[in-house]
């Protein structure tokens, strides 16, 4: 992981595990505690789950960071897919446009310090996902 | 000389020259791999090859827009497959593949210098009409074995999931399954069959469910999970899972997902005396 970036192509399910070890490896190198790892795991994990499965599949970027002495993970996540209509409610619990339990985007915002969600229908939807190492 | 010397002639005419010529330079190249694959069968592969391009090429290799994918090239891709096929289950890298057909060059290029020597212009052509035929073939050659590793890789990938959810008779009306690793729908249906079963052919009245080695609880776990359990349910089981982990439990938490009606614990142990009380069995304690 030269320059503390790792860049995941996500396009079958098996991408989604390739996602969360690239994820699980970037928290371990910033030495979070298993709590926070898992937390972002998860999350990546549904953002990642979800550009494979609305977005056409798409690529998850991680970078390390470091402000005020605190490093943190950031992973971007940005798909294909036609966007999201309306962000404000894919973000409500029990939403969802496909078969899942509608909690994955709200759950993920959660699971995380820092939540950015950019969607159009000419670039597909951008998430952002930050967390601290403590 | 009133004939006219191409790439393909020099297939039909010199074949003895141009294979021996390969087989030396495969030799002194060191692609021969005599390790993993016998003079014999080398010199057999290579044969083959040879005869299916010298079949083909005089005709099909001066048509415009050369495709090796065309139906006429199905004996030389044959013969690919084949070595590729050989070569893959004895561990022959990809570059090491791609070198020995591109080794063809060489007894092709001087057999083409000593015809056409005089004549530099029509060298020229020829030896790109050769470079042409061996490139397409050597990608294809590389091509093709590494979709045979992938064909390997996936073959694993299929048995590793009919392994890794064995279920468990674990006393007299109890079953479980210990999970590991990722929980895709794939292996969470295979998980659920075998599960469901098992109840019947054991007469289990608790399944625990043993998630200990799954690493991430995502919501589509956490569905599948909910799937599984009300699947036991309707049957007249009861569904424990444990192996739930202090982390697990904060993330499924901050996730919103609500697991209703279903025993949980935080390890197989407790799980496993859950369920001996439910059935009336009593665990002494020593």
């Amino acid at each position: 992981m030269e320059d503390g970036r790792t860049a995941v192509t996500l396009a079958s399910a098996q991408d989604v595990a390739y996602a969360r070890e690239a994820a699980k490896r970037a928290m371990t190198e910033i030495g979070a505690s298993t709590v926070r790892r898992t937390k972002f795991v998860t999350a990546v994990s549904e953002i990642a789950r979800n550009a494979v499965i609305y977005g056409r599949g798409g690529r998850i970027v991680f970078e390390i960071r470091e402000q005020g002495g605190v490093r943190s993970v950031v992973a971007e996540c940005s798909d294909r897919g036609p966007g999201i209509a309306d962000v404000a409610m894919a973000l409500t619990d029990g939403y969802s446009t496909g078969k899942g339990l509608g909690r994955g985007l709200g759950g993920a915002k959660r699971l995380v310090d820092r939540f950015e969600i950019r969607s159009s229908e000419t670039t597909g939807t951008v998430v952002i996902l930050e967390s601290r190492a403590r | 000389m009133a004939k006219e010397v191409t790439t393909g002639s020099v297939l039909v005419e010199d074949f003895d020259r141009v294979l021996s010529g390969w087989l030396k330079v495969q030799a002194s190249e060191n692609v021969k791999r005599t390790d993993l694959v016998s003079a014999k069968e080398s010199e057999k592969q290579s044969r083959d090859l040879l005869a299916a391009l010298a079949d083909v090429a005089p005709e099909a290799a001066t048509a415009d827009g050369f495709d090796l994918s065309d139906a006429q090239w199905a004996p030389v891709r044959e013969a690919l497959e084949e070595i590729a096929e050989n070569r893959t289950e004895r561990g022959v890298s990809a570059a090491e593949m791609g070198w020995f057909i591109a080794s063809l060059k060489q007894p092709f290029f001087e057999i083409l210098h000593e015809e056409l020597g005089e004549t530099s212009a029509e060298l020229m052509r020829e030896i790109w009409s050769a470079t042409r035929i061996v490139d397409q073939v050597a990608l294809y050659a590389i091509e093709t074995l590494v979709q045979k590793r992938e064909a390997i890789i996936e073959r694993q990938r299929g048995e590793m999931t009919e392994v890794s959810a064995p279920v468990v008779k674990i006393w007299d009306r109890i079953v479980t399954v210990p999970l590991i690793g990722t929980l895709d729908s794939f292996r969470a249906q295979t998980v659920m069959e075998n599960l469901l079963d098992a109840i019947v052919q054991w007469e289990a009245e608790i399944a625990i469910i043993d998630i200990t080695g799954v690493s991430t609880v995502d919501t589509l776990v956490a569905q599948h999970l909910l799937k599984t359990a009300s699947a036991v349910r309707l049957m007249g089981s009861e569904c424990v899972i444990c192996g739930i982990s202090p982390k697990i439990a904060q993330t499924v938490v901050n996730l919103g997902v609500d697991l209703p009606n279903i025993t949980t614990r935080v390890d197989l142990q407790s799980g496993l005396a859950y369920a001996f009380r439910r059935i009336g069995v009593a665990a002494g304690e020593r």
